[in-house]
């Protein structure tokens, strides 16, 4: 199939999208049964318009009609100008199947150092965003339920305060850390607890700190607004009935805060799986991080194609595993954003 | 009968502010006892501190003869009803209502059956299922007395469950929630501003002020026989007319006021030459009744209430006195503008320290 047919299929398909999530709205609202006052009764024409312009120029130029246009390149071979648009411009799944197999027609096989570093990233990014859960969790629920609010000012302060530094230096500052003659090797090393420096970096803890570090503040920031929502009566009236305090996180706290610990994880793996400037920085030498890989196939190789087609798969991959997650936690995407 | 809970000289601060001074109670076991009093007086103070949600500053609360002290409130046999029910919105009226039996470790099988029976008892039956959201007021205030209960606890403690709901519906809670007290016959402490709650529910009252007792007793005493001027001015309408006693005789006293002499009982020993405030209710005023006590008045203004009429009077020195016609005496109700001679008898009458 001639890819310059598709030119137009290119620019429709945005199109389509929106008007699919159009309909499903309309269904949604009707399955619901609530009749509201229309978009632009409840906000006037020229807000309402202003909206809609908006929000369908940041939709469409800015998110839906990149995408579409690497996901349609990713479907094609690697060329020299002079050939594109020629009879060998033809769609191919050749960029994929290089991903698994390494090759992209012999399947006998696999790409083992890509597959290691797509497979190290997923399992890297799920930790790192259980490991922010569980030191966010117990912060946001002292912030939201029990602390006086002077000291919940001094707390996001001290929060936000460290993302004033950008992430590169950040980066280069835990690097100097966990260096083998760095901080905290000197001061281990000076108090007899290690004869030997550890090599932090090239066990990749250097890593997964600046990738923990990096994130807290999307993971702390949804679970305190969604835990502060929560009434305080209940946790007394839990308290009252007899429940231990485990109990009540368990059975209260977490259940209520579900949609606010959804949104806190997706952003936190979302972003940890995507993260670029951390893990060149801090990786160590033996591991390869997925996204340098992806992006050594735009700058290194050259081939924007092979580019495009490792990007999406990390893309569909972390958007399954995040509606999976929400499914089997019992969430629809419309309750997450609450 | 052993007191089933007993405040032993509890007094309750926060920093410089004292929110329960030196409260000494015996309350019984079976009794439906009610806190009554302004917003910011210490009752709630009183029934967190009951609960285990507030640390004493001294003094001891003892529950089954039991002291409390250091028994958070997951240990205390008693069961809180909050202002706000706080309902668990994630689950169902089964769940909420079985919650307290499921963190105890009570089996599926049992924790079914009770909560069957508790539905049975709210009338509820076959709604266990229901989101709670789906409820209406008295349903889900009917829902939160079935969960504390559940616990079996020894003392049901009410923090004015009542003052979210509507006024029939409050009304017919408060039918409701006095005959599911003598159906389970357990200990009721009920906190509430609403001094008609109090008096049709309660076997005894405690009004507070300040974080202070100012009366304990029945409903009748509190009301018929009310001991410190705070009480007759909060508990019920009352006329309070400014005055000095001029003479004491026979548990009565003369008090000289605005509008004449008037006599009223002496309750608190007032001595000749103290000061009192001699309280009045308006249903004891009538215009044309010859009694004790008379003055002029004149009729100023009024408000039609069906079953009564309340007229305000405006007496010597523009003291206004108040007085409730009852449609049965509805040919009583004087003309706009009419001068009559009021009269009320001395013992519908109180001289009270001011």
């Amino acid at each position: 199939m001639n890819s310059a047919l598709l030119h137009p299929v290119v620019l429709l398909l945005p199109i389509a999208v929106i008007v699919a999530f159009w309909l499903i709205a309309a269904v949604e609202r009707r399955l619901r049964g609530t009749v509201q006052p229309g978009f632009f009764r409840r906000n006037g024409a020229a807000v309402g318009t202003y909206l809609i312009v908006a929000v369908g120029i940041w939709m469409l130029l800015l998110i839906l009609l990149p995408q579409v246009s690497m996901l349609e390149l990713s479907f094609r071979p690697k060329l020299p100008p002079v050939q594109m648009g020629g009879p060998r411009d033809m769609y191919t799944l050749a960029n994929y199947r290089y991903f698994l197999f390494g090759s992209p027609d012999d399947a006998s096989h696999w790409n083992v150092l890509h597959l290691r570093a797509f497979f190290l990233t997923i399992t890297v990014s799920i930790l790192v965003t259980g490991f922010d859960f569980l030191l966010c969790y117990p912060l946001a629920f002292h912030m939201a339920q029990t602390a006086r609010p002077g000291r919940v000012r001094l707390l996001l302060l001290a929060l936000i305060a460290p993302y004033w530094v950008n992430e590169v230096l950040r980066a280069f500052a835990l690097r100097i850390l966990f260096a083998g003659s760095g901080l905290l090797n000197t001061a281990l090393l000076g108090l007899g607890a290690i004869a030997q420096p550890v090599d932090f970096l090239g066990l990749n803890i250097g890593l997964y700190v600046g990738l923990s570090y990096a994130y807290l503040l999307l993971m702390i920031f949804p679970l305190y607004s969604a835990i502060e929502s929560l009434p305080h009566e209940q946790i007394e009236a839990a308290r009252d009935l007899g429940a231990p305090w485990w109990r009540i996180h368990r059975d209260i706290v977490v259940p209520f805060a579900k949609p606010g610990i959804a949104s806190g994880c997706t952003l936190v793996f979302m972003l940890s799986a995507g993260a670029l400037a951390t893990p060149l920085i801090l990786s160590g030498p033996r591991s390869l991080w997925f996204t340098p890989v992806v992006y050594d196939r735009f700058y290194q190789a050259f081939n924007w194609p092979q580019g495009a087609a490792y990007a999406f798969i990390l893309l569909l991959t972390c958007v399954a595993f995040v509606l999976m997650v929400l499914r089997l936690s019992r969430l629809s995407l419309g309750e997450m954003t609450r | 009968m052993t007191a089933a809970v007993e405040l032993d000289r509890v007094s309750v601060r926060f920093g410089d502010f004292t929110a329960v001074a030196d409260v000494g109670i015996d309350i019984e076991a079976g009794e439906f006892f009610s806190f009554l009093g302004p917003s910011g007086c210490g009752k709630t103070t009183i029934l967190r501190a009951i609960s285990g949600f507030v640390p004493l500053s001294t003094g001891a609360v003892r529950i089954g003869g039991r002291d409390m002290a250091g028994i958070g409130p997951n240990q205390r046999p008693t069961a809180l009803i909050f202002q706000s029910l706080a309902l668990f919105p994630m689950m169902t009226v089964a769940e909420n209502i079985g919650y307290g039996l499921r963190v105890r470790g009570v089996p599926r099988r049992t924790r079914a059956e009770r909560v069957a029976r508790l539905l049975a008892l709210i009338a509820l039956e076959g709604e266990g299922d229901k989101r709670v959201e789906a409820l209406s007021g008295g349903q889900r205030q009917r829902v939160a007395i079935a969960r504390a209960l559940a616990v079996e606890p020894q003392v049901l403690l009410l923090d004015e469950p009542l003052s979210a709901l509507d006024l029939k519906l409050r009304q017919h809670m408060r039918n409701e929630l006095r005959a599911i007290q003598r159906r389970v016959g357990l200990t009721f402490i009920y906190i509430t501003h609403d001094q008609g709650e109090a008096l049709t529910m309660s076997d005894r009252i405690a009004v507070m002020r300040a974080g202070r007792i100012e009366q304990v007793g029945d409903g009748r005493s509190i009301y018929e026989a009310p001991q410190t001027a705070f009480v007759a001015g909060f508990v019920g309408e009352s006329n309070a007319l400014r005055g000095d006693v001029v003479q004491t005789a026979d548990g009565e006293a003369l008090v000289e006021t605005p509008v004449g002499r008037l006599r009223g009982r002496n309750p608190r020993q007032l001595q000749a030459g103290d000061a009192a405030l001699l309280f009045v209710r308006p249903e004891f005023v009538q215009p044309g009744l010859s009694a004790d006590n008379e003055c002029d008045a004149e009729a100023a203004d009024f408000t039609y209430e069906g079953s009564i009429t309340h007229v305000t009077f405006r007496a010597a020195g523009g003291t206004k006195l108040l007085a409730q016609i009852g449609a049965a005496a509805r040919q009583a109700v004087p003309a706009p503008g009419a001068r009559v001679r009021l009269g009320f008898a001395a013992r519908d009458a109180v001289a009270l320290p001011p």
